[in-house]
C-alpha cells in the first residue's frame, strides 16, 4: 500500500473545505441565507450546498439581491435551479428599496445600482432575521478580500472592521454573535477562478448560456464592452457594433463588461482564463476602477 | 494536482514580498493590471522601481501607513501543483498573525537576510513553526547577492541556525540559499552558486512529499450535522456528517461512537460525488452506521481499540490573541474544540514561555497579547481530543470570550494533567 493513495487532488480538497464550512454554517446558525446572483461563483457555491446535505434539501433559503438590471438568461437559471433543488427563493429587490425611497437612484449615463445593493441586503437580512449569509466571494478576486476570513463578523450595521478580525485558527470557525449581528460565510475563500471552472467542468454544472461566446450588440466604455440594454444609455460618442463576446462575471447588467472570445465550451474557458492575463475584476467590473480601495470601502458599508 | 498550504514568515526588510512577488510572477500569476496598478502607485507614492508588497497590502490603511495588518491569502499554481500562501506579517501582532495563517500550513518558509544572519525575529517564527508543528520548515537565507553568493557565509548561518533548532521540535528542516530580487534559487537553480546541491525553492514547494504529513492511523470523525432527510424516496436515510479529522474509515469498520460509547459498523460512506470505499482526512463525508443509535453534533466515530483521550481536565500551550484583557488563572471562556463547544476554566498558567530565548517564566500571572504559555483547563464537558502533535484536528481548540464573543486564543493540547 502506497501513502499517494491517500491524496486528494485540489479540487476535492477544495470541495472538502467548502463543504465543511457550509455544514458549520447550518449546524451553528438559526437563520442562514445563501447569496446567489446567477453567476458562477454562487451557481458553485449552491452546488456544494446540495452535496452538503445529499440527499436531504439543503436547510437554508437563497436569496437574490436583484438590482433589476438582469441578463434574461440569468433569471431563468436561477428560477429553474432553485425549483430543481426545492429551495426557497428570496427575492430582495433595489427597486423597491428605491421605491421606499430607502435608497435613492443615480442619474446620468454612468449610473449603476450596484452601490444601492448593500441598502437592500442589509434591509433583507433584518428583515427576514437572517444570522448568516453565505457569500461566493474569493480571496483571490481583489485585494481586499484577500485578507476576508471564512467566517467573518457584521456589527449591527452589517460593516467589516479589517483592522479588527477575529483569528481563524485550525477549522475552527467561531460564529458567536449577539442578536442584530451576523456573519458572512465565505466557503469558496480558497478557490481560483480557474478552480471554479475546472470544477464546473469536473462536475458537468450547468452555467448560464451568456459565460459562452455569443454575438451581441456592445459598445466600448473605460476598457470594457458593455451590452446595449435598456439599463444603459450610450453616449453619442460611443458607437454600438455586433462583436463575439462572453462574460467572465455576472453581475448588474448596467456595469458588468464582456470579454472578446471565441470560447463556446466549458474547455474553452479553461484554456482561455488559463491564459489570459488581466483578472476578471479589472477586465469586467467599472465598480471596482472608481478607486484602488473601491472594493474595501463598499465592504466596509456591508456589500457582499 | 495535489494542494501545498504553505506559510511565509519575514519583514519586509528580508524580501519576503520580493520572494512571494517573484513566486507569483515566474508562474504568471500576477496579472498586468494588478501590475499596472502597483507600478502606479509606486510612483505615485514616489518610490524607486515597484513594490511588490503593494501587491498584497490592499487595504487603505496598510498603503496609507506602509505596513501590512493582517494575514493575506494568495495563490498560484504549477503543472505539479495548487499553492495557498499565507502571507503573515513579520513586525505587528506576528503571533496573532502566524498562527492564524500557519495554523494549516504544510509548510513554512522563514526567511532570513544573508548579511544579517540569524535574529531574533528568524528565531521566533521558527518556534511558532515548531509549536504549530508545521511539518516542513524552509530557511530560506535571503539577499545571496548582497554577500557575493559566499558559500562560508551560507554555511555560517546554517550552523548558527541548526544549533538553535535542536532546541525545537522540527521533522524536516530545509536550507536554501536565494537572491529573491534576482531571482537565484527561487524557481530555477541558480548558476551563481553552483556549490549548493540542493533544489529551488519552487522545486522544493512542488516537490515535498505532504501526503503521509497527516494522520492516517488514529481514525477520529467528529460528527458535524446529523442528516436526515425525511423524504418518501430516502425515508430511513440517517447520516452523520462531517470531515475526517485522522485516519481511514472503510464500510465494515467496527466503530464506537463516543461519548456513549455504543459500537456498530459502518454501513456505508457517501462522499461528495457518490459512495466511496474509503475516507481519510481532509475528506467531508457523510456516515451511515449500521445501527440506529443516538449521535449528534459533537460526538466523535472511532474505532473500538483506538480511542481519544476523554475527559474534562487538559494541559495545553496557549496563545493570547486579544488586547483586550489577558488570559489569567481562573478565568473562564467558551472553548471550541473539533465540532464541540463547552465552556472552560483556567486552572493553572503554569508559565510563560519568553519566544526568543525559549525560557519558562513560572512566576507569571498572566499572558498578554502575543504571549504564549502552559496552562490547565477545565471544560464543562467531556471533550475527546489527542495530544496536538500527534493530531493538529483533534488537538487544536480555541477560547472566546463570554462577552465580546472574540476570538482570544489558540490552544495546543499536551495531554491531560499528570
Amino acid at each position: 500500500m502506497t501513502t499517494r493513495h491517500y491524496e486528494l487532488s485540489h479540487l476535492r480538497a477544495l470541495e472538502a473545505e467548502s463543504i465543511h464550512v457550509i455544514r458549520e454554517v447550518a449546524a451553528e446558525f438559526e437563520r442562514p441565507v445563501l447569496l446567489f446572483s446567477g453567476g458562477k461563483d454562487s451557481i458553485v457555491m449552491l452546488h456544494l450546498a446540495a452535496k452538503a446535505f445529499w440527499p436531504a434539501r439543503v436547510p437554508f433559503p437563497v436569496m437574490h439581491v436583484d438590482t433589476g438590471h438582469n441578463f434574461p438568461e440569468v433569471i431563468e437559471y436561477r428560477d429553474r435551479r432553485v425549483a430543481e433543488l426545492g429551495v426557497r427563493l428570496v427575492v430582495a429587490s433595489v427597486q423597491a428599496s428605491i421605491d421606499a425611497g430607502r435608497v435613492v437612484e443615480e442619474t446620468g449615463p454612468r449610473a449603476s445600482r450596484n452601490q444601492l445593493q448593500t441598502v437592500t441586503l442589509l434591509d433583507a437580512i433584518e428583515e427576514h432575521g437572517f444570522d448568516a449569509a453565505f457569500g461566493g466571494a474569493r480571496r483571490d478576486e481583489e485585494r481586499a478580500r484577500a485578507k476576508e476570513r471564512m467566517f467573518s463578523f457584521r456589527d449591527d450595521f452589517g460593516q467589516w472592521d479589517p483592522k479588527n478580525q477575529r483569528p481563524e485558527v485550525w477549522s475552527l470557525y467561531n460564529g458567536r454573535h449577539r442578536r442584530g449581528e451576523h456573519i458572512r460565510a465565505f466557503p469558496l475563500s480558497n478557490w481560483t477562478e480557474l478552480d471554479v471552472w475546472q470544477y464546473i467542468e469536473a462536475e458537468a454544472i450547468e452555467v448560464p448560456e451568456i459565460y459562452f461566446a455569443h454575438e451581441r450588440e456592445v459598445f466600448r466604455r473605460d476598457g470594457m464592452w458593455l451590452a446595449v440594454t435598456e439599463f444603459v444609455t450610450v453616449l453619442p460618442d460611443e458607437q454600438p457594433e455586433r462583436r463575439v463576446v462572453r462574460y467572465r462575471t455576472v453581475g448588474d447588467a448596467s456595469c458588468t463588461g464582456a470579454v472578446e472570445s471565441p470560447a463556446t465550451s466549458v474547455a474553452e474557458i479553461i484554456e482561455e482564463v488559463a491564459a489570459t492575463r488581466i483578472t476578471e475584476r479589472g477586465a469586467t467590473r467599472a465598480d471596482d476602477r472608481a478607486s484602488e480601495a473601491a472594493m474595501e470601502d463598499r465592504k466596509r458599508e456591508g456589500y457582499f | 494536482m495535489e494542494l501545498l498550504r504553505f506559510a511565509t514568515a519575514g519583514s519586509v526588510d528580508d524580501g519576503k514580498s520580493t520572494l512571494i512577488g517573484r513566486l507569483l510572477y515566474d508562474s504568471k500569476s500576477i496579472f498586468e493590471d494588478q501590475l499596472s496598478a502597483v507600478e502606479d502607485a509606486s510612483e505615485r507614492m514616489g518610490l524607486e522601481g515597484t513594490n511588490l508588497a503593494l501587491l498584497t497590502d490592499g487595504l487603505r490603511a496598510e498603503r496609507e501607513q506602509g505596513i501590512t495588518i493582517d494575514v493575506a491569502y494568495r495563490y498560484f499554481a504549477t503543472p505539479k501543483r495548487k499553492f495557498i500562501i499565507a502571507d503573515t506579517p513579520g513586525h505587528t501582532q506576528y503571533t496573532r498573525n502566524m498562527v492564524t495563517g500557519a495554523s494549516t500550513a504544510d509548510l513554512a518558509v522563514v526567511l532570513i537576510d544573508a548579511r544579517k544572519g540569524v535574529q531574533e525575529q528568524s528565531r521566533r517564527h521558527a518556534f511558532l513553526a515548531s509549536l504549530l508543528r508545521i511539518p516542513h520548515l524552509v530557511l530560506a537565507v535571503n539577499k545571496m547577492d548582497l554577500v557575493d553568493y559566499d558559500e562560508a557565509r551560507f554555511d555560517e548561518i546554517v550552523e548558527e541556525f541548526r544549533a538553535f533548532a535542536t532546541k525545537l521540535d522540527v521533522a524536516d528542516l530545509t536550507f536554501i540559499p536565494i537572491s529573491a530580487l534576482h531571482g537565484d534559487n527561487v524557481v530555477t537553480r541558480s548558476d551563481r552558486m553552483d556549490w549548493f546541491q540542493g533544489p529551488s525553492l519552487l522545486h522544493h514547494l512542488e516537490s515535498v512529499h505532504i501526503a503521509s504529513d497527516r494522520n492516517l492511523i488514529d481514525a477520529r470523525f467528529p460528527v458535524q450535522y446529523v442528516i436526515r432527510p425525511q423524504t418518501d424516496e430516502f425515508h430511513d436515510y440517517r447520516g452523520y456528517a462531517g470531515r475526517v479529522a485522522g485516519g481511514v474509515f472503510k464500510p465494515g469498520d467496527e466503530v464506537v461512537v463516543l461519548p456513549s460509547g455504543f459500537g456498530t459498523r459502518i454501513a456505508a460512506i457517501d462522499g461528495p460525488t457518490g459512495p466511496v470505499e474509503e475516507a481519510f482526512a481532509p475528506m467531508s463525508v457523510t456516515i451511515r452506521l449500521e445501527d440506529d443509535l443516538d449521535v449528534s453534533r459533537g460526538d466523535m466515530i472511532c474505532r473500538p481499540n483506538n480511542r481519544p483521550a476523554v475527559g474534562q481536565d487538559l494541559e495545553a500551550m496557549v496563545c493570547w490573541m486579544s488586547e483586550a484583557g489577558a488570559l489569567t488563572p481562573r478565568s473562564k471562556y467558551h472553548l471550541k474544540h473539533t465540532t464541540r463547544w463547552a465552556r472552560a476554566m483556567v486552572t493553572d498558567l503554569h508559565y510563560r514561555l519568553d519566544v526568543n530565548t525559549l525560557h519558562r517564566d513560572e512566576a507569571a500571572e498572566s499572558l498578554g497579547l502575543n504571549e504564549i504559555g502552559r496552562v490547565g483547563l477545565r471544560a464543562t464537558q467531556p471533550l475527546f481530543f489527542d495530544e496536538y502533535r500527534r493530531n493538529r484536528e483533534t488537538g487544536s481548540f480555541v477560547l472566546v470570550d463570554e462577552a465580546t464573543n472574540n476570538t482570544v486564543a489558540a490552544g495546543m493540547i499536551l495531554g491531560v494533567p499528570s
